[in-house]
């Protein structure tokens, strides 16, 4: 036994480990990413990152039909990508325990939207756990297994970023046991779903949810605590200590298991409470199955919660009426500091030329999401990884790029190509698409922390060794070229992201060929994984056209008439800014 | 990766510290700063004094120079990790425009450390942004304590240690003993930075007349 201050994510890796699990493998995405990437540190268990969540989950099905306990982890996006094989596995059931760690992120602080995941659980039917806190997070990790195996089903472990990425102190046990892998058996009716099968196991299905109905009832994972019964406050996860600080006073019916409910227990703690409330977050999950129960909710006596984003104390303060500490009203007319290109970073040129050519970019997941904030403001969408490309499909089959007489052009990262851009553009080739696309390789799927992936060739255990993309001699890197010759790209331009020259050469021949489908592919490593510094370059006989400075670098400023000025402290030398000079004013020596 | 793991087990301090409520820092900066082992040392420090200790981060795109921020919880037993309007007892700013942006989060009374340091934001530069003006008179009109944590750290020899300068200003205001700071920082400072990290925490703490 030992104390140890995890995060949630540590503390999954951790319990997970103590269970046995052999197979732990996902695709990264905050806040889920660091489960996987603590786990692989970890003796006796096999990690990978797959090319997509899709990928992953089916992977941890077969690891887990194969008998050894499995664990499956992504964001809450990602579960809409694995969703095809989550909805059949439900009915399928699993041989040794199978578990999926579904990451939330209420007010998506680094996410497209803020879906709860526990719907999906509901959905499919299986039973969902959602810690409180790391020492929950790393029980409920620990448990989850022996759950998925007694009830021969998937098992969803939910958490919220409030919970991925919050440091807590755990009493970690610290021993693993490992249970004996029995010898393989085919079973067909069990894992073949053809229809027949499929029918007979939804049956199956059905028995399981009576068994874990009675079970919600009964596990400690859900609790009341009793104590001023005016108030009986029903919530989970993060909610529960945020109810705690808020009304330390209130009776609580704190609930480990989200799906499915404990009808019973529900019922007795609405029975000893004065009024009952459900305190959550982004949606009504809880709420809209607990009215439909017929229990009665009451809305909280000085206004409703929020009903998007997180939820804090404050907002459970403010609706049951108390008043909020004094404080400094906020700041007002401050600028803004959002994330920003790093200093060299490898997309900074290729969006500044599609600005300058006023592109139509239809965009994707990644960095180069920034290319639509300004400086640049260069992306049209961004809705889910891979829709750049099928998207700029779409918008050419809709005649944009005549009526605006503007290119439309898909732009896509390295990791996210390979994730999910690969069959958008076997979309676009197979039907006679045209256009161009851009595919922004920087070597490694920069956004979540420079992970591994198909494109860099750099496995998750490699990752964890510090083995670097840029010099891999046992990986086996994607050919992009050669994959998009193979797919029947038209042309297929191979450029260096950090040339001006040449970004702007390929972006003007693929789009002047508007009867051709082009990809160009825009090459150079992350900043993150290249950190070499080059001299400061020099500014000589400035005209003030405001043109470097518009490249949106953060070491570039200017002083009070307009001169850029740039920052020693952050400037790596890169030349960006010197090739973006139209006067060739600042140079770079050495 | 985006954080690391605390290395090895906490022991429980021979000499236990007693907080009569829960506290909580709020430690904001830019992408970059260094607040993320600022709050480490801060978390490790209390855990080792006996304490419940939760550490709140919002990274994801910390890397890219925006603005960050770390809540760390400290008391007999704590229960949200976040930090409301009002409700910090200490903030440690590591720039300016930040402890601006932080101002509402401070609890009436309680204490804010500035790093005198501005970092301009992209935005300034190529949007219609303006730095505030007399951005360090409003700090001293609200009582916070500005510290030029940058040049401490260069004349300690070490200038990346601006933040454990910070980490020597905040421990002037927690009841926890300097030698227990001082092992938190041994244990999360690469070892050939140990000398001169805690020399800048010795100075951050004179800065700040303790």
């Amino acid at each position: 036994m030992s104390k140890q201050l995890l995060s949630g994510n540590e503390a999954i890796a951790q319990g997970a480990w103590e269970a046995g699990v052999k197979v732990g493998v996902g695709y990264p995405g905050t806040p889920s990413t660091e489960a996987l990437e603590t786990l692989v540190a970890k003796d006796g268990v096999y990690c990978e990152w797959s090319p997509n969540e899709k990928v992953a989950l089916e992977m941890g099905i077969g690891s887990s039909l194969g008998g050894v306990r499995s664990l499956v982890a992504m964001k809450h996006v990602g579960v809409n990508v694995a969703a095809d094989p989550f909805m059949s596995v439900s009915n399928t059931g699993v041989n040794a325990g199978l578990v999926l760690l579904a990451a939330d992120d209420p007010s998506c602080y680094s996410s497209q939207n803020e879906q709860d995941s526990r719907n999906y659980a509901a959905f499919a039917r299986i039973p969902c756990l959602d810690p409180s806190d790391s020492q929950e997070a790393y029980e409920m990790a620990r448990a989850a297994f022996g759950i998925s195996e007694r009830f021969d089903t998937i098992v969803m472990l939910r958490e919220t970023m409030r919970i991925a990425h919050t440091r807590t102190m755990v009493e970690v046990f610290g021993e693993r046991t490992v249970p004996a892998q029995p010898p393989y058996e085919s079973h067909p009716e069990k894992y073949v779903m053809m229809p027949a099968n499929a029918v007979s196991r939804t049956l199956a299905a059905n028995d399981r949810e009576d068994a874990l109905l009675a079970w919600a009832d009964e596990t400690p994972l859900n609790r009341i605590e009793l104590r001023d019964r005016t108030v009986g406050i029903i919530c989970a996860g993060a909610l529960y200590t945020h109810v705690r600080e808020a009304l330390p006073e209130a009776s609580v019916l704190k609930l480990g298991v989200t799906w499915p409910l404990p009808s019973g227990r529900i019922a007795e703690f609405a029975r000893e409470v004065d009024a009952l409330y459900v305190v959550e977050e982004a949606c009504t999950y809880l709420e809209t199955r607990i009215r439909a129960l017929g229990m009665p909710v009451q809305d909280p006596p000085a206004g409703r919660l929020p009903r998007s984003g997180e939820v804090t104390p404050a907002h459970i303060r403010t609706a049951f009426g108390i008043e909020d500490p004094s404080h400094l009203p906020p700041a007002e007319g401050l600028p803004p500091r959002p994330p920003a290109f790093c200093t060299g970073c490898p997309h900074r040129l290729v969006y500044c030329e599609l600005r300058r050519i006023k592109a139509i970019v239809t965009g994707d997941i990644g960095c180069y999401t920034l290319g639509a904030v300004a400086p640049y403001r260069s992306v049209d969408s961004v809705i889910d990884m891979g829709a750049s490309l099928s998207m700029a499909h779409g918008m050419e089959l809709a005649g944009v790029s005549g009526q605006t007489g503007r290119p439309v052009i898909g732009v896509i990262g390295d990791s996210t190509f390979a994730h999910s851009g690969i069959t958008s553009l076997l979309g676009t080739v197979y039907n006679g698409g045209t256009g161009t696309l851009c595919i922004l390789d920087n070597r490694t799927t920069a956004m979540t922390g420079t992970q591994g992936n198909p494109v860099n060739g750099v496995t998750l255990a490699q990752q964890a060794a510090r083995v670097s993309p840029l010099d891999n001699p046992s990986g086996k890197p994607l050919d992009l070229v050669r994959l998009c010759e193979a797919i029947g790209v038209d042309e297929v331009e191979l450029v260096d992201a950090q040339d001006l020259k040449a970004i702007r050469a390929a972006l003007k021949s693929a789009v002047n060929h508007t009867d051709k489908l082009s990809v160009i592919i825009f090459k150079a490593p992350c900043r993150l994984l290249d950190r070499s510094k080059r001299p400061m370059p020099v500014i000589r006989d400035c005209r003030r056209c405001g043109t470097c400075v518009n490249i949106g670098c953060p070491a570039l400023g200017k002083d009070e008439t307009g001169h850029p000025v740039i920052d020693p402290a952050q400037c790596i030398g890169c030349g960006q800014c010197a090739q973006s000079c139209p006067f060739g004013c600042i140079t770079q020596e050495g | 990766m985006a954080h690391s793991i605390m290395d090895g087990s906490i022991g429980i301090g021979e000499k236990r510290v007693e907080l009569d409520r829960t506290l909580t820092i709020l430690l904001v900066g830019v992408g970059g700063q260094g607040t993320i082992l600022a709050g480490n040392i801060l978390a490790m420090t209390a855990a080792e004094a006996g304490l419940d200790v939760k550490v709140s981060e919002i990274h994801g795109m910390s890397q890219r120079g925006g603005s960050v921020s770390t809540v760390i919880r400290v008391g007999e037993k704590v229960e949200s990790m976040v930090c409301d309007p009002g409700c910090a007892d200490i903030v440690v700013a590591f720039e300016i425009v930040e402890a601006l942006r932080a101002q509402q989060y401070l609890r009436e009374g309680g204490t804010m450390f500035v790093n005198d340091e501005e970092i301009v934001p992209v935005s300034v530069n190529v949007g219609n942004f303006r730095m505030p003006e007399k951005a360090a008179m409003h700090l001293d009109e609200i009582g916070a304590i500005r510290i030029d944590a940058g040049e401490i750290a260069r004349s300690a020899g070490s200038p990346r240690s601006t933040n454990v300068v910070l980490v020597g200003a905040l421990s002037t205001a927690l009841p926890f003993a300097v030698e227990k700071w001082e092992d938190a920082i041994r244990r999360r400072v690469p070892p050939k930075t140990v000398g001169a990290n805690l020399e800048a925490f010795a100075r951050g703490r004179a800065s700040v007349g303790a």
